[in-house]
C-alpha cells in the first residue's frame, strides 16, 4: 500500500472507531440519565423512576426535624409561587440548608412526598452573581 | 479633598494614556535595523529548533532508543537541514547593505 | 472616588477601541508607528485597570458599604484578608479581575513580542484588546463595580463563610490566570493565521503562554479540590459538578496541545491539530467562565440567574465561528511537511495522545451540557451522574496514564523493534511486580480498575526514571561533574524534557491516590452522644468530649460562635490520633430587635472538618451539632431553647450595644452549658487511603510545569550555539 493510501485507511479506520464510541457514549447517556426536575413539574408529571434530580427553594417555616439528625421540608419552584412538594431526607445535612436555600436532592416520588437517597442534598452558594441585588 | 484627588487622578490617567498613545507618531527614525529583521528572526528560530532537534536525537542515541545506523542517518539528515537554515541566513545578511544604500 | 473608578473603565473602553483601530490600521498598511501605537494601549489598558483595582480594593479595606459591591459581599466582621479577596466575590468585581488580569498577561506577551513576529502582532493586538473591550463593555455597561448607594448602608452583608478559606482566596485568582492566559495563545494563533504564518518562531512564543495556562488551570483545579474536600461537609474532593468539568476541559485540550506542538516544532506536523486545538482550549476557557456565571445549568457553583448570559453566548459563537473559518480558510497552509513514519514512533504515541484527551474532554462535555442537550432532544432536562462519567474517563484515563510511560521510552520518527524491548522490559516488570503485589493486598474481582492504575503508574515511574538514569549515565560519560552537578546540569540543558517527565510521574501519583481514596474509602453519617463510640473501616471513632467557644474565633474568620467535639481515634486498640470537627455560626446579615443571640448565630454555618492526614490514610470528621430548628428561617440551632429564653432576658430598652454586649454574655453561658451537657451531634466520618498522595502528585505536577516552562539561561544557550555552530560550520569546509 502506498504510504497515501495508508494513511488515508488510518485516517477512515480512526474516524469509523471515534463515530462507533461515540454512539455508544451517546446512547448510554440517554439511558442512565435521570431526569432534572422542578417541584411543579414533578407534580404535574406524576414521575415515576428511583433517581429523580429535585431542583427548588426550601419553603420558609416548612422545616421539621427528625431523628438522628434527618429532617423533613417542603421544595417550591426556584421563581417561587406554585406548588411546593414534600421531601423526606435523611443522611447528612450540608451546614449551608436553611430555609430560602436552594438545593439539588436526588430520589424517587412516593405517593405525595418525595424520598430522598440519603446524603443526596446539595446546597447552593449563596447566589451573589446576580445582577440585582436581594434586599434584606 | 477626595474630590480633588480623584480629579488629579482622573487628569494623570488622561494624560498618561495620551502621551502613551502618541509617543510612536513623535518618535520618528526608528527604521527596521538589519539584525531585527522578521524574517532573520525566523530564521533564527528556525535554527534553534533544529539544534533542539540534533540534541535530542543524540539524547535519544545515548539513552538507548536509536539504533547507531538509525542515529547516524537522522544526524546527517539533520545537520545537512541546519547547514541549509545557515546558508539562508547568511544570504539575508549579505543582501541587507545592498538593500539600505 | 467611585467616579473616578467610572471614568477609568470608559477610558479603558476607548483605549480598546483605538487600539484595536490602531493595530488594525497599521498592520494593513504596514506601517509601524501605528502597530506601536496600538500596542501601546495594551499597556495603557493594564495601567488604568489597575488604578480601577486599587480603587475598588481601597474602598473593601476601609469598609466603603455606598459601594453597591461592597454592601453586598463585605461587613466590618469579614476579616481584613477576606475583605480584600471579597472583592472578586461578586460578578461585577469578579469581571473587572478577569479583565485585570487579561491586560497584565496581554501586557507581558506584548512586551516579549515587541521585535517579534511583526506581521502577526498588530492581529493578536487587536484580538486581546478585543477581549478587553467585550468585558469592560460589560462593566461600563451591564455591571458596574462603582455602582454606589446614598445614603450608604451601616453594614454590609458580609462575605459567605464559606469562602472564608485560604484555598478560596487563592481560588479565583488562580482560576482566573489560567483562563485569561489562554486568550493570548488564542491571540496569536489567530493572528497566524490570518497572515498565514504558521511556522517555528510562532511556536516558541505560544507554547510559553500555553504552558503557563495549563500550569494556572492545573493548580486552580487542584486548589478546587482541596477546598471541596476541606471545607465542604461531604469529604470528597470531584463530583463531576459543571463548573468543576468547566475547568478541566480547557486543561485537558491544552494538554493535548503542549504535546503535539512539540510535533509540529519538530517534524512539521499536526499544524491543524495544534491550531483547533489552541482555538479550542481558548474558547472552553471562556465557556467555563460563562458557566459559572449563567445559571444555565444546576450545579454547586451556578450563581442564579445572571443577566449576561447572551454577551457571553455570543463572544463563545463569535470565537466558535471565527476559529472554524480561520482552520478551513488556511487549510493549504496547515498542511503536514512530513507524514507518519511508523505507527512505533513517538509521534504515533502523541497523536494517540491527543486522540485519547480530546476523546475524554469530548465525554465530559456531553457528560456537562447534557441536561440541555436532552431538553433539546426529549423536552424533559435529565442529568447524568458521576456514576456515567466515571464508566468513561476511568478508562480513558488509565489509557493516558500508560502513554505517559510509553511516550519518554520511545524514539521519534521509527522505533525499531530491539530497541523497544530494551527500553520497556523494566517498565513492563514494574507494571507485573506491582500488579501482583496489588493483588495480594486488595480483592481483585471488586477493584480491577485500581489494579490496573496501580500497575500503569508503576510502569510511568519506571518508564521516567529509566530515561532520568540513562540520561544522567550519559551525561556522566561525557562530562567530568560530580554526580549531583551532572544530573542538575541534565535537566537544565533540557527543561522541557525532564520538566515532562517529572509532570508524568506527578500525574501518575495524583492518580494513585484518586483511585485508592475513591475505590477502598469508608464512610458513616450517624448521630453520637458523648462516650459513643463507632467503628469506620479499620478504626473506631469515640466521642469524648465537647468544646465551643464564642467570638474567639479559632479559625480567624469571623465566626461569632463554634461548637466542636474531640474525637479520638485508635485501630486495634492503639491510639491513632485525635480529630477536632467543629461547626461555626456566623451572624445573620441583620440584627433582629428581640432575636439578638439568635441574629448572631443564625446566619450561614460552616463546618470546619477535623482532618488527621499521614501518607497512608486520612482520617476524616465533620459535625453537625443537632438542634431544633429555627421556626423564623429553618435554620437548625443548636441549643435553641436557651437561646429563646436568653433572647427573652434582654431588655428592649437596652441601647443596641448594650443589649450586644448582653448577647454576648449570654452566648458565652450557652457555650459552657453546651460543653457540660452536650446533646447528641450528627457526625460524617470517613476513612479514606492515600488521599495525600493526590496532593503531593499535584505539587510534583506543579514543579515539572514549573521546570519546563523555566527559560534557559542564555549565556548557557550561546556558548551551545557557538560549539554547535563551529560543528556545523566544520561539515561545511569538509563536505
Amino acid at each position: 500500500m502506498t504510504p497515501p493510501r495508508k494513511r488515508q485507511v488510518r485516517l477512515i479506520v480512526s474516524l469509523t472507531l471515534a463515530v462507533l464510541l461515540a454512539s455508544g457514549l451517546i446512547y448510554t447517556s440517554f439511558s442512565a440519565a435521570s431526569p432534572a426536575l422542578t417541584p411543579s413539574q414533578l407534580l404535574r408529571q406524576g414521575r415515576a423512576g428511583t433517581d429523580i434530580q429535585l431542583t427548588g427553594t426550601v419553603v420558609n417555616h416548612s422545616v421539621v426535624d427528625r431523628a438522628n439528625g434527618a429532617v423533613d421540608f417542603e421544595l417550591a419552584d426556584r421563581t417561587g409561587g406554585g406548588p411546593a412538594v414534600e421531601v423526606d431526607y435523611s443522611g447528612s445535612v450540608p451546614p449551608t440548608f436553611e430555609a430560602g436555600r436552594e438545593l439539588i436532592v436526588t430520589g424517587e416520588l412516593k405517593g405525595r412526598t418525595f424520598v430522598a437517597q440519603p446524603s443526596s442534598m446539595v446546597t447552593k452558594c449563596p447566589s451573589k452573581y446576580s445582577a440585582a441585588p436581594s434586599t434584606t | 479633598m477626595t474630590a480633588l484627588i480623584a480629579a488629579l487622578l482622573i487628569g494623570a490617567l488622561l494624560g498618561f494614556v495620551l502621551w502613551a498613545l502618541s509617543a510612536p507618531f513623535r518618535a520618528r527614525g526608528s527604521a527596521t535595523q538589519p539584525g531585527d529583521s522578521d524574517a532573520r528572526r525566523a530564521l533564527e528560530s528556525a535554527k534553534q529548533s533544529k539544534y533542539s532537534e540534533i540534541r535530542d536525537n543524540e539524547t535519544d542515541y545515548r539513552t538507548g532508543k536509536l539504533s547507531d545506523e538509525d542515529y547516524r542517518a537522522l544526524d546527517r539528515q539533520l545537520r545537512a537541514e541546519a547547514v541549509e537554515i545557515l546558508r539562508a541566513i547568511d544570504e539575508l545578511d549579505a543582501s541587507i547593505p545592498a538593500a539600505s544604500d | 472616588m467611585a467616579f473616578a473608578g467610572r471614568v477609568a473603565l470608559v477610558l479603558a473602553l476607548a483605549v480598546c477601541a483605538y487600539g484595536i483601530t490602531a493595530a488594525l490600521y497599521g498592520g494593513r498598511k504596514g506601517r509601524r508607528d501605528w502597530v506601536d501605537s496600538g500596542r501601546r494601549s495594551v499597556y495603557c489598558l493594564a495601567a488604568i485597570l489597575t488604578v480601577a483595582m486599587v480603587i475598588l480594593e481601597i474602598a473593601f479595606i476601609r469598609n466603603d458599604f455606598s459601594y453597591n459591591t461592597v454592601a453586598n459581599t463585605s461587613s466590618t466582621t469579614t476579616p481584613l484578608l477576606y475583605r480584600a479577596a471579597a472583592m472578586w466575590s461578586s460578578q461585577e468585581g469578579s469581571l473587572l479581575l478577569w479583565v485585570w488580569l487579561l491586560s497584565i498577561w496581554a501586557s507581558v506577551a506584548t512586551f516579549i513580542t515587541r521585535n517579534r513576529l511583526r506581521d502577526i502582532v498588530p492581529y493578536a493586538t487587536s484580538v486581546l484588546l478585543g477581549f478587553g473591550a467585550f468585558f469592560t463593555t460589560l462593566l461600563v455597561f451591564f455591571d458596574s463595580p462603582f455602582a454606589q448607594t446614598h445614603p450608604a448602608p451601616v453594614q454590609g452583608a458580609g462575605l459567605d463563610p464559606l469562602l472564608r478559606n485560604p484555598s478560596m482566596l487563592i481560588h479565583p485568582p488562580m482560576l482566573y490566570s489560567g483562563y485569561t492566559f489562554f486568550t493570548i495563545p488564542f491571540a496569536f494563533a489567530v493572528g497566524a493565521l490570518v497572515v498565514r504564518r504558521v511556522d517555528a518562531d510562532w511556536i516558541r512564543v505560544t507554547r510559553r503562554f500555553a504552558l503557563a495556562s495549563w500550569l494556572f488551570l492545573g493548580i486552580g483545579i487542584v486548589l478546587g479540590a482541596r477546598w471541596s474536600y476541606y471545607e465542604l461537609g461531604w469529604g470528597g474532593y470531584w463530583g463531576w459538578d459543571p463548573v468543576e468539568n468547566a475547568a478541566l476541559m480547557p486543561w485537558l485540550i491544552s494538554t493535548a496541545f503542549l504535546h503535539s506542538v512539540m510535533i509540529q516544532e519538530k517534524r512539521g506536523m499536526l499544524k491543524i491539530w495544534n491550531a483547533s486545538l489552541v482555538l479550542a482550549a481558548s474558547t472552553l476557557a471562556i465557556v467555563g467562565t460563562f458557566l459559572v456565571r449563567s445559571g444555565v445549568l444546576n450545579s454547586i457553583h451556578a450563581f442564579g440567574a445572571s443577566t449576561l448570559g447572551i454577551p457571553f453566548v455570543a463572544l463563545i459563537a463569535a470565537m466558535t465561528g471565527g476559529s472554524i473559518y480561520l482552520v478551513v480558510s488556511r487549510r493549504d497552509v496547515l498542511r503536514s511537511e512530513h507524514s507518519l513514519d511508523s505507527l512505533f514512533s513517538r509521534e504515533a504515541a502523541f497523536l494517540l495522545n491527543n486522540v485519547v484527551l480530546v476523546g475524554l474532554c469530548f465525554v465530559v462535555f456531553w457528560g456537562t451540557f447534557f441536561p440541555l442537550i436532552s431538553k433539546a432532544v426529549t423536552g424533559t432536562s435529565a442529568a447524568v451522574g458521576p456514576p456515567w462519567f466515571d464508566r468513561y474517563t476511568v478508562p480513558l484515563a488509565l489509557i493516558l496514564v500508560l502513554l505517559s510511560g510509553i511516550g519518554p521510552a520511545i524514539a521519534w520518527r521509527r522505533a525499531s523493534l530491539a530497541n523497544a524491548r530494551r527500553n520497556f522490559r523494566l517498565p513492563l516488570a514494574a507494571a507485573v511486580l506491582m500488579a501482583v503485589a496489588a493483588c495480594t493486598v486488595v480483592p481483585i474481582s471488586s477493584s480491577i480498575g485500581v489494579v490496573l492504575l496501580f500497575s500503569a503508574a508503576a510502569f510511568v515511574c519506571a518508564s521516567v526514571g529509566q530515561e532520568f538514569w540513562r540520561g544522567w549515565r550519559a551525561r556522566r560519560a561525557t562530562s567530568s561533574d560530580s554526580p549531583l552537578v551532572a544530573l542538575a546540569s541534565m535537566v537544565r540543558r533540557n527543561r522541557r524534557r525532564y520538566g515532562g517527565y517529572i509532570v508524568h510521574i506527578g500525574i501518575a501519583v495524583l492518580f494513585i491516590g484518586v483511585a485508592a481514596s475513591s475505590t477502598f474509602q469508608h464512610e458513616q453519617t450517624l448521630s453520637l452522644r458523648v462516650g459513643q463510640s463507632t467503628r469506620v473501616g479499620a478504626y473506631t471513632m469515640r466521642y469524648i468530649r465537647a468544646t465551643g467557644s464564642v467570638v474567639a474565633d479559632p479559625n480567624h474568620t469571623g465566626a461569632t460562635m463554634t461548637l466542636g467535639a474531640v474525637l479520638r481515634v485508635t485501630r486495634g486498640g492503639h491510639y491513632v490520633g485525635t480529630l477536632r470537627p467543629s461547626a461555626g455560626y456566623y451572624p445573620a446579615a441583620q440584627i433582629v430587635p428581640g432575636l439578638v443571640v439568635a441574629s448572631l448565630i443564625s446566619g450561614d454555618a460552616v463546618d470546619q472538618i477535623g482532618l488527621q492526614s499521614s501518607w497512608r490514610r486520612d482520617l476524616w470528621a465533620a459535625i453537625k451539632p443537632l438542634g431544633a430548628t429555627l421556626p423564623a428561617n429553618g435554620t437548625q440551632l443548636p441549643e435553641e431553647r436557651l437561646v429563646n429564653l436568653a433572647d427573652g432576658t434582654i431588655s428592649p430598652t437596652l441601647s443596641a450595644t448594650q443589649q450586644l454586649q448582653t448577647a454576648f454574655v449570654e452566648l458565652g453561658l450557652i457555650v459552657a452549658h453546651y460543653i457540660k451537657f452536650p446533646p447528641a451531634a450528627s457526625f460524617t466520618l470517613i476513612a479514606s487511603p492515600l488521599v495525600m498522595w493526590i496532593w503531593i502528585g499535584g505539587l510534583i505536577v506543579f514543579l515539572g510545569g514549573l521546570t519546563a516552562i523555566w527559560p534557559a539561561p542564555s549565556a548557557l544557550r550561546s556558548r551551545l550555539r557557538a560549539r554547535y555552530l563551529a560543528r556545523v560550520a566544520q561539515e561545511l569546509g569538509r563536505a
